[in-house]
């Protein structure tokens, strides 16, 4: 018998592998149901009255201007006085504050029907280059913008530098200039880690085709904010990109003067271009959907859970009423 | 030892002169002296007839004519060589494999919008998983080959000795001797055997399922031949047919010369020829019994055996789940089509120059490089980006499916190998999922075709009860009665309650008693006899022998009344039948011998005469020996001269042996079929007749295999007389002579004297009755297939419950006439008769509660199963609540099922133990082979094996139930996560001009349905359960949600493919417009695509995780760790990616950390989103919980709620009343004779009121008050 046993192929028991592991086997009750809901719509309208809040103690002020920067003779055909080197591009904006602004004001532009995000754009640049000062040749992926005419690599290569951003604000207020520190605007990690401090731009804006903004030679491109804001591809067409800070407060009904400098062209694609002025809170910049689609979400389980609580109250059905049991049921069928 | 000297000093001298003694050949006098086949000698040489074997002279077979195939045999799939190309294209024969195999070359061209890694690792790791589990399969069968060519076996080398060789290297020519118990090799010619006269008895259990015991029979010539030495000088020559895969014929002549004159064995001349028959012919894989050695010439070797040709490789089946999944898979390539083509349209606009192209000048698209967004050729650069986005969405096919599926399929196997509750102590072993690919066709099964030896019975006869002089002996109740008189009882206390409260004589219940009375009594009876037997079983547990009487045992018969009767009875046990006591091998000095018999009835009858006290012990040629009790209890030993043996047929349906015993009377004694042999009754021999019959329909009930014992005594003269024509009748030669023997005999077996009736059991599997019972009553229909006889089927379907008395059955046959006549229209006609008339019958009764039973013969189901009346007979079939297929060849088996497959739709599962049911088997959507026996046939054919029939309830009823909603669920379930990955591709390129790019790094791609996502699938496709496997058992109407495809049904497939679409429109939308221009952090920086992809992500992983925790409804830890351990897992994946040098995580360098992280934004946002996901599918949920719950959701609310609802009444109510009402299986017949009781009690009321009604009495009683108004 017992060499019976060795012999046999007897399985080891388990609790795994009789399928007998202790186990949570939840229902769902109606008691499960409308604490769900409820405890849900407890939670989500007061967030989202938090969140709708905050949205609203955001001060913001945006300014379309780039029809307006347009001169009258050139209403027609902005692309020419854009592109044509000798018009002077100033042109001088008055916003207004609607509210006391603290800072600090973050100061945007806003492009849109801009794909930063297109896979040709994306892609038309080298980590490495930026990166290292010694990968200046690594330039593969940014034709057509890799090399000069006489072959020399450009740094910063590829599209996304070079079509990088140009158009220049100075605000005023009653006739002071505000301060805007272009100090802080990148992502720490940028600066350290993807773009070199020794690395220097080289050749840049001197093809043939001029795309947007140049760079100061002397200047690493660790320090070049401007550069590494726009280098980081937003996800939308409507994107805002930050241009600086101001660290002064701006108090309510007051008048600002911008004086934007117009170079960027957005006139051949038609895009549109927007300066904004803005102040955050934990949720970030103005965003009213986030609350509103918190508040909706919580008044529709409030909602689940006053229906059930009433399908409950009128049409109780037991927990596990054997009369809705398949065999039970079938007569009526 | 000591008062038997003759018997034991026999088996002690000389073995084998003691089995010599007895010419076998003699003892068969119908089967002797069979001519040969006629066959033409021409036809050797020829095409068909080429193969010369070259006997005892295997170097001959060298070169080429004469090369033949080694003795090696091989099952494998692949070799060495052939593995990787072969199993490659298999895997690509898949169409989904071969589209990601597409993708992986794109991958490396630059239209690749990912890195190539995440779109080859995965189709890696599918193809290579799956070649693994080939690989590994294939390496299984390759060890089974290894193991079957390297059994040893004794062949001849020269000089008359033999060595031991493997299988594998033996050829054709070769002698070789195969011992007791030993398979034979490959096919062998029999030269001559341990007995005299060369026969030996061949076991072929794995080549047709037939347990009993085949004679077969060298020829004369080679008789010699018996010792090793003299094979020394041994030589023939055989010309035979070529390798064919028939069984049963043979067409061969062995030219041989004297041995002696071995100096002429070259001249053709001096050579005789002889014709061979399949009698001589061993095949390999049967098995030798009763003969200690044989001697054999290799004839047929490895491939060209007869049992390796009739083999068919086992064709691999996929599960009906998994043939839908192919076409959810068509539907989600239809989806990744349109997408693409929407995406390659878009771009190509936006890119046309006539459009817009040179607008966008920051995008230099002028200068493109690789033509996938040339402004020129929008055509190009739009199939281009086709291409791309063919790749890009690839995440719509589920690839990982495949995977999982392999992964939960394996896993679940394994948890069928261990469950302890399907474990055979007896035989050590377990179910076995031999492959994994049919887990979930186990929950859809709704119909099952049963072998029955071997499946169902034991194959082992008990003898249980007779009839002697009209009375019946062996008093056991049968359990139904049993059963149906218990249950009785408590309604007559119910019943009787009912009155006593409706104010109502107690009379009633008093008469129910009178009814029941008997019943219940022989149930205490019957209990009082358990008890006893109980203690019994320790003394005396006999094989073959169960039988409790204290009337008979014990030598207490010889007090009865007529002793004569009862020893006459005794006799034709002992005397009339074929079999030889030998030597009880495992009790020496055990003074019982054992027999061993053509059938294993007869070794049963022998049995039972010798505990009965008339044990026969001695056979010589023309004697029996029996030692006897004599009436006055004395042990005497008589010699029985055997005069004639006439022997059984199945048209004869009766046996008789003429004996004289030692005083010169004369007597026949004769057993056979009831109706046979009361027909030839002689008016004298009737007196039990009456009593006889009832008994006999009550063992048949019982499904017991009934005889009828009679004799007669013969006159001298009359004998003289007969003896002399039979002795013409044998002489003769030809096609006549069985019809001949017949009549001659027919003159013999006349006039006979009925004793009585024997019942054998065909002995049950253990639990087989309650299985088919639980399985009836999950609404599986069950259908027996066997090669046994009519009567022999019938008896086995009474005794495991598919058959009862109150059924009506159709019994389609053929009438003797047209059977003979052989015309297939008239026979057709006559079928198409018989299914039409019982058709017409279960049309007009349907509403009757009567059920239906059709018994086919093997011949009408041939007809039956033409294709021009196929269709009705099957209809007729579906109609019947059992069917009983009876004389069905192997070969009929598999067309049955492959026809019951394909004509109801039905999920079929077919059953059985030996290789005649390899066929059946292998056609059936689910084969599972019984693998408690001996021959390996059926198991290796079988997709599951099992010790037992019992098994199957639990492997269906729970593990099948199971997997098919874990496999269901889990499909479901990927179908939608990848819908919802995918799709939010898709919607960021609505974002992005349809440029191709990619909203996620391409490693949360890669990790995505690596770590992500799956482990949860793989816990719910392994540990789901909805309910607990006991509460499976007791409602067997869950399965039927299999056997409806509810769980799978297209209306859920669409539900869930809508669900993911809504789920990652949500996803996307909210993300959008929540994470526009304006700034997410208090920093006021902005969101770029890193940002949103992390975001989007996170929300996905959430939402796909927390909807799995929606649908598992079992959480044990495992459960649990994986899935909130799946959306840690992504936490603290994008931590140390994030954490790499920014060579490595580039735009993902320090994202947690520095950007998502401390923004409350993200968090906020994840929350919401999530909700907002799941609620379409909660409040889905909750209504259909609440207002169309479905079986198990309820049962899981009668067991677990909170509240205890679960009182027991309740509980077992709807446990009964799920059951699903069926007519056959052991409950159904107790039901029936419940209502057959009850119809009883009424008659037996009705009978007591009409005879009130009708007395004078009462008429006086009730015509005087209508005078008296008058």
């Amino acid at each position: 018998m017992d060499q019976k046993n060795k012999k046999s192929k007897k399985p080891t028991y388990s609790k795994f592998s009789q399928q007998e592991l202790p186990a949570w086997k939840p229902i769902l009750t109606p008691g499960w149901v409308i604490t769900s809901f409820i405890t849900i719509g407890a939670l989500f309208i007061p967030a989202g009255l938090l969140a709708l809040a905050a949205s609203d103690s955001v001060v913001e002020i945006v300014d379309r201007y780039d029809e307006g920067c347009i001169p009258d003779a050139y209403s027609q055909k902005a692309e020419s006085y854009i592109q044509n080197p000798n018009e002077k591009k100033t042109c001088v904006r008055t916003l207004r504050v609607p509210k006391k602004m603290v800072a600090p004001i973050f100061v945007y532009y806003q492009l849109e029907n801009f794909y930063q995000n297109h896979r040709r754009f994306v892609k038309s640049k080298s980590d490495k280059q930026l990166r290292d000062a010694n990968a200046q040749d690594d330039t593969h992926s940014c034709f057509p913008e890799d090399h000069t005419a006489d072959n020399k690599p450009i740094v910063p290569c590829g599209l996304i530098a070079w079509s990088l951003f140009n158009d220049t604000y100075k605000l005023s207020a009653r006739g002071k200039a505000i301060d805007i520190d272009k100090k802080g605007i990148a992502w720490k990690s940028d600066k350290e880690a993807k773009f070199g401090s020794d690395v220097y731009p080289k050749n840049f804006q001197k093809g043939a085709l001029i795309g947007g903004g140049k760079l100061d030679e002397r200047i690493p491109l660790s320090e070049q904010e401007d550069l590494i804001v726009w280098m980081r591809t937003a996800a939308l067409p409507t994107f805002r990109k930050l241009y600086g800070k101001i660290n002064t407060d701006l108090d309510a009904h007051e008048t600002i003067t911008a004086e934007v400098e117009n170079n960027y062209n957005t006139y051949k694609f038609g895009g549109r271009k927007k300066l904004v002025l803005s102040t955050t809170t934990w949720i970030g910049g103005k965003n009213d959907f986030l609350g509103i689609a918190y508040i909706s979400v919580g008044g529709l389980c409030l909602f689940m859970a006053i229906n059930f609580i009433l399908l409950y109250v009128f049409r109780p059905r037991r927990l596990g009423d054997p009369s809705y049991l398949s065999w039970n049921r079938q007569p009526l069928v | 030892m000591a008062t038997h000297p003759s018997a034991t000093t026999n088996v002690h001298t000389t073995k084998k002169k003691k089995k010599a003694k007895v010419k076998w050949s003699n003892l068969y006098t119908f089967s002797c002296l069979r001519p040969p086949p006629p066959l033409n000698q021409s036809d050797f040489g020829h095409p068909g007839f080429s193969r010369v074997v070259f006997c005892n002279n295997p170097g001959a077979h060298k070169t080429k004519p004469y090369k033949y195939p080694i003795n090696e045999v091989s099952t494998t799939k692949y070799n060495v060589i052939t593995f990787l190309p072969k199993s490659l294209f298999e895997q690509f024969r898949r169409v989904a494999n071969l589209y990601f195999l597409l993708v992986a070359v794109l991958s490396v061209t630059s239209l690749a919008p990912f890195t190539p890694l995440s779109l080859i690792a995965p189709l890696v790791f599918v193809v290579g998983i799956s070649m693994l589990k080939e690989g590994v399969e294939d390496w299984h069968r390759f060890l089974q080959d290894l193991e079957v060519n390297s059994r040893k076996v004794k062949v001849h080398i020269g000089n008359g000795s033999f060595v031991d060789r493997s299988w594998k290297v033996l050829r054709v020519g070769d002698v070789v001797k195969v011992n007791k118990n030993e398979y034979f090799p490959c096919d062998l010619l029999l030269l001559s055997s341990s007995y005299e006269d060369g026969v030996c008895y061949v076991e072929t259990m794995n080549l047709d399922g037939e347990t009993n015991l085949k004679i077969k029979r060298c020829l004369e010539c080679t008789l010699g031949f018996d010792e090793e030495v003299k094979f020394d000088k041994f030589e023939a020559k055989i010309r035979c047919e070529d390798p064919n895969s028939s069984l049963y014929t043979f067409v061969a002549n062995l030219e041989f010369g004297d041995k002696d004159k071995d100096v002429d064995v070259d001249d053709n001349k001096l050579v005789s020829s002889y014709p061979l028959s399949p009698s001589q012919l061993l095949l390999r894989d049967s098995k030798l019994q009763n003969t200690d050695y044989v001697y054999g010439v290799a004839v047929f070797t490895g491939v060209d055996t007869k049992v390796v040709r009739n083999s068919m490789k086992s064709p691999s089946k996929r599960s009906r789940v998994e043939k839908k999944m192919d076409h959810v898979i068509y539907v989600l390539f239809f989806m990744l089509l349109l997408i693409s083509l929407i995406t390659s349209i878009g771009s190509a606009r936006y890119t046309d120059k006539k459009q817009t192209a040179k607008e966008w000048w920051y995008l230099q698209l002028l200068e493109d490089t690789d033509g996938s967004f040339d402004p020129d050729k929008p055509l190009i650069s739009g199939f281009l980006q086709f291409l791309r986005a063919l790749i890009l969405y690839g995440y719509l096919i589920p690839i990982s499916l495949y995977v999982s599926i392999e992964v939960v399929k394996f896993l679940q196997a394994m948890l069928i190998n261990n469950d302890l509750h399907m474990f055979d102590e007896t035989s050590g072993k377990s179910v076995e999922a031999r492959t994994s690919n049919l887990n979930e066709e186990l929950g859809q099964v709704e119909m099952i075709l049963s072998d029955k030896t071997g499946t169902l019975t034991c194959n082992q006869m008990e003898f249980r009860k007779c009839s002697i002089e009209g009375i019946s002996y062996g008093g056991d109740v049968n359990k139904i009665v049993r059963a149906a008189s218990q249950r009785m009882n408590i309604d007559i206390e119910s019943y009787r309650f009912n009155l006593d409260t409706e104010d109502s004589t107690p009379r009633d219940s008093i008469e129910m008693h009178e009814i029941c009375h008997d019943e219940i009594n022989e149930v205490k009876n019957s209990v009082l006899d358990d008890a006893k037997s109980m203690r019994d079983v320790g003394s005396s547990s006999i094989k073959g022998f169960n039988f409790r009487d204290e009337r008979l045992m014990n030598k207490m018969w010889v007090h009865g009344s007529n002793v004569w009767d009862m020893m006459m009875f005794f006799r034709v046990m002992a005397l009339c039948h074929t079999g030889i006591p030998v030597e009880n091998g495992e009790e020496i000095g055990s003074h019982k011998p054992k027999y061993e018999a053509e059938s294993p009835e007869e070794v049963t009858f022998l049995i039972a005469a010798q505990e009965f006290g008339f044990q026969f012990y001695k056979r010589t040629q023309s004697s029996m020996f029996v030692k006897e009790i004599d009436s006055s209890t004395m042990e005497v030993e008589r010699e029985y001269k055997l005069l004639n043996l006439l022997e059984f047929s199945s048209s004869r349906k009766r046996m008789s042996v003429i004996v004289r015993d030692e005083v010169g009377q004369i007597f026949l004694f004769c057993k056979g079929a009831d109706n046979i042999i009361f027909d030839r009754l002689g008016d004298s021999g009737r007196t039990y007749q009456h009593a006889t019959t009832i008994h006999l329909a009550n063992y048949a009930e019982d499904g017991l295999r009934t005889m009828v014992f009679a004799y007669r005594k013969v006159k001298d003269l009359e004998y003289e007389e007969w003896s002399s024509t039979f002795a013409k009748a044998k002489a003769t030669i030809g096609p006549e002579r069985e019809e001949l023997l017949e009549n001659v005999s027919e003159i013999i077996e006349k006039d006979l004297v009925l004793l009585g009736a024997v019942a054998v059991d065909d002995k049950l599997q253990d639990g087989v009755a309650e299985c088919i019972d639980k399985l009836a009553q999950a609404g599986l229909k069950i259908w027996l297939l066997t090669g046994d006889k009519k009567e022999t089927a019938v008896n086995i379907g009474f005794a495991c419950s598919l058959l009862r008395h109150d059924m009506k059955q159709f019994h389609l046959s053929l009438s003797r006439e047209a059977e003979s006549k052989n015309q297939l229209k008239a026979m057709k006609d006559e079928i198409l008769d018989q299914i039409e008339a019982s058709y017409q019958v279960t049309i007009n009764e349907k509403t009757k509660d009567d059920p239906f039973a059709l018994v086919v013969d093997g011949k009408a189901l041939e007809i039956a199963l033409r294709n021009d009346i196929r269709d009705q007979f099957l209809q007729l079939a579906v109609n019947c609540s059992s069917v009983i297929c009876c004389r069905v060849s192997p070969k009929q088996k598999a067309l049955i099922t492959r026809l019951v497959k394909k004509f109801t739709g039905k999920m079929t599962l077919a059953i059985g133990d030996g290789a005649n049911d390899v066929g059946m088997i292998q056609a059936a959507d689910i084969g599972v082979g019984i693998s408690g026996m001996e021959g390996m046939q059926a198991v290796m054919a079988s997709d599951f094996s099992m010790p037992q029939f019992r098994f199957l309830e639990r492997l269906l009823i729970v593990h099948g139930h199971w997997c098919y909603k874990r496999i269901s669920k889990m499909i479901l379930y990927f179908v939608y996560k990848n819908i919802v990955f995918g799709l939010t591709l898709f919607y960021y390129e609505l974002y992005s001009k349809f440029s191709g790019d990619v909203l996620y790094d391409g490693w949360y791609m890669l990790m995505f349905n690596l770590f992500l996502t799956s482990l949860p699938v793989i816990s719910l496709g392994v540990l789901e359960q909805d309910v607990s496997s006991d509460i499976c058992l007791q409602f067997p109407a869950l399965y039927q949600q299999g056997q409806k495809g509810i769980l799978f049904s297209w209306k859920r497939i669409f539900g869930w493919m809508g669900n993911g679409i809504l789920t990652s429109v949500v996803i996307f939308i909210l993300n959008v417009n929540i994470l526009s221009s304006s700034a997410f952090r208090e920093g006021g920086e902005v969101i770029d695509i890193s940002h949103l992809g992390v975001i989007t992500y996170t929300v996905v992983i959430w939402t796909l995780n927390c909807q799995i925790a929606l649908i598992i409804t079992h959480f044990t830890w495992i459960q649990h760790i994986f899935i909130w351990g799946s959306i840690l897992c992504w936490y603290i994946f994008l931590l140390f990616y994030g954490a790499l040098p920014p060579v490595y995580s580039n735009r993902e360098y320090k994202l947690l950390v520095e950007a998502v992280g401390p923004a409350p934004m993200y968090w906020i946002v994840t929350l919401l989103v999530v909700v907002v996901s799941l609620l379409p599918y909660f409040i889905y949920m909750v209504i259909q919980r609440s207002f169309y719950p479905l079986d198990d959701h309820v049962i899981q609310e009668m067991k677990y709620g909170r509240k205890v609802v679960v009182d027991d009444e309740m509980w077992l109510k709807e446990e009964e009343s799920s059951r699903k009402p069926t007519h056959i299986g052991f409950s159904a017949r107790v039901d029936g004779k419940i209502l057959y009781l009850k119809d009883q009690l009424y008659k037996k009321r009705m009978f007591i009121i009409k005879s009130i009604s009708n007395s004078p009495i009462r008429r006086s009683i009730t015509i005087n008050p209508l005078e008296n108004r008058d």
